[in-house]
């Protein structure tokens, strides 16, 4: 589940923001037109790796928790685990998950950052 | 009165030879502070800092009169700043506020990593940097303005909580947060910290190099690392990764130039941590502003978009994680 926020809440905001009467003209409103622009972008991404992205990330919750749900709960429950110190903030194990989950994110969300170019080259 | 107006009538008291203003124009200016440009019509060129009326002011941001004290301590220093020529009284009709000296310059880091007319002074920038930086954290204590008194530990636990009212799950954010507080640094004594030192509040000039250092909002007591640490952060270099200090030097150019000026050295592992703990910072901003969305206080898509940076912070906290001793 990618949130904070969800794709229905970027959704809402486009449509907010398509519904503002402010002139073109505006330098405020070219700024957020930009972001608009963005966001379009960033859903046209999810759409198509969301499903993906979400199906992988529950197999690897499932195998390092050893633990089966959804994918909300499992993630929840390694916050948890993590926040009481019952998983190493550095185990292997959890670093590739959170490094698949970050290049999986970034695909997403920016993959132009330069931080995944970072992450590859070790 | 309007602002404009009241400029005008301001304009013989910041210079000698003005009877009033021209070219106003706003700048920026997010709900808690508005950045004025105007010129005196004898040719000065100015900046009004001001809180609109009735704005609050940030919990950790400091009053603007305390940040104009700021700004004069560091110039004492020899740190570059620009030069405070009023702090404004209530009969100047203009609220909180002050005016300051306008530099010439660049902040945008997109054009200070990337364009052709930064290339001559590119190279010395992080040494410069650091020598700046020295300078700032030379300034004697009991010439500033009361300030809040922050460690490593003080700063994870202070986001930690922020972290934890947004309610959001983040297990990169997990990890890190108890990563960085087993490997917290020995607290150091408190120096002056700028709190906010990176591309968007240096100003640039194409041949004079770093010429200001910019928005003293964010000023507190801390350790030396911190603003070392942050100008480190990937966020700001701009996709220039492979230069870790704002995207235009390298790590032991900067750290040099802080021990020419400072006379003591900062280990890089120290710097790193505050580098992480910059970054853990940044992603866990990023979350506060999409809160404002989420709670339907600013329901602008830029509030919303905000919230997708996180994952940009969380890449760089997992390669940090991994590289890091």
């Amino acid at each position: 589940m990618i949130t904070c926020p969800t794709a229905d809440e970027l959704r809402s905001a486009l449509t907010l923001f398509d519904q503002d009467p402010t002139p073109p003209s505006d330098p405020r409103r070219q700024f957020l037109a930009r972001v608009a622009d963005n966001a379009r972008a960033l859903l046209d991404r999810e759409s198509a790796l969301g499903d993906i992205a979400q199906a992988e990330e529950q197999a690897r919750l499932r195998d390092l928790l050893d633990l089966d749900g959804p994918i909300e709960m499992m993630n929840h429950r390694l916050c948890q685990d993590l926040k009481a110190g019952v998983i190493s903030p550095r185990a292997p194990a959890l670093l590739a998950h959170l490094r698949a989950t970050a290049i999986a994110r970034i695909a997403i969300d920016q993959p132009g950052y330069s931080g995944l170019e970072a992450l590859l080259a070790g | 009165m309007t602002l404009l107006a009241a400029l005008d009538r301001l304009a013989p008291l910041l210079s000698p030879t003005a009877t009033g203003t021209l070219n106003a124009r706003r700048l920026s200016g997010g709900a808690s502070l508005e950045t004025w440009a105007f010129d005196l019509d004898d040719g000065t060129p100015l900046i009004l800092r001001r809180r609109p009326d009735g704005a609050p002011s940030r919990e950790t941001a400091a009053s603007l009169a305390q940040e104009a004290a700021l700004i004069a301590a560091a110039g004492r220093t020899g740190a570059p700043v620009p030069i405070v020529e009023r702090v404004c009284a209530p009969e100047d009709g203009l609220g909180e506020a002050f005016v300051m000296r306008r530099l010439e310059g660049e902040t945008l880091g997109k054009r200070i990593v990337r364009d052709a007319a930064f290339d001559t002074i590119r190279p010395g920038l992080a040494q410069r940097c650091g020598e700046v930086l020295g300078q700032i954290h030379s300034a004697p204590l009991e010439a500033l303005p009361p300030l809040a008194t922050s460690d490593a530990r003080g700063e994870l636990a202070r986001y930690e909580e922020i972290y934890r009212q947004t309610d959001a799950q983040r297990p990169t954010f997990e990890a890190a947060f108890r990563w960085l507080e087993a490997s917290a640094p020995v607290p150091a004594a408190p120096v002056l910290v700028h709190g906010d030192f990176r591309n968007g509040n240096l100003m640039i000039h194409p041949e004079q190099g770093l010429v200001g250092v910019l928005d003293w909002e964010l000023a507190h007591l801390g350790d030396p690392a911190e603003d070392l640490g942050w100008i480190c952060v990937n966020s700001w270099r701009f996709g220039q990764w492979r230069r870790p200090v704002g995207g235009f030097g390298d790590y032991k150019a900067l750290l040099e130039g802080y021990a020419h000026t400072r006379g003591s050295e900062i280990p890089l592992a120290r710097m790193q941590f505050w580098q992480a703990l910059g970054t853990l910072k940044w992603g866990v901003m990023c979350l506060m502003m999409y809160s404002s969305f989420a709670t339907g206080a600013d329901p602008s898509i830029e509030r919303a978009m905000i919230g997708r940076r996180v994952s940009e912070t969380e890449i760089d906290l997992v390669r940090l994680m991994e590289i890091m001793p």
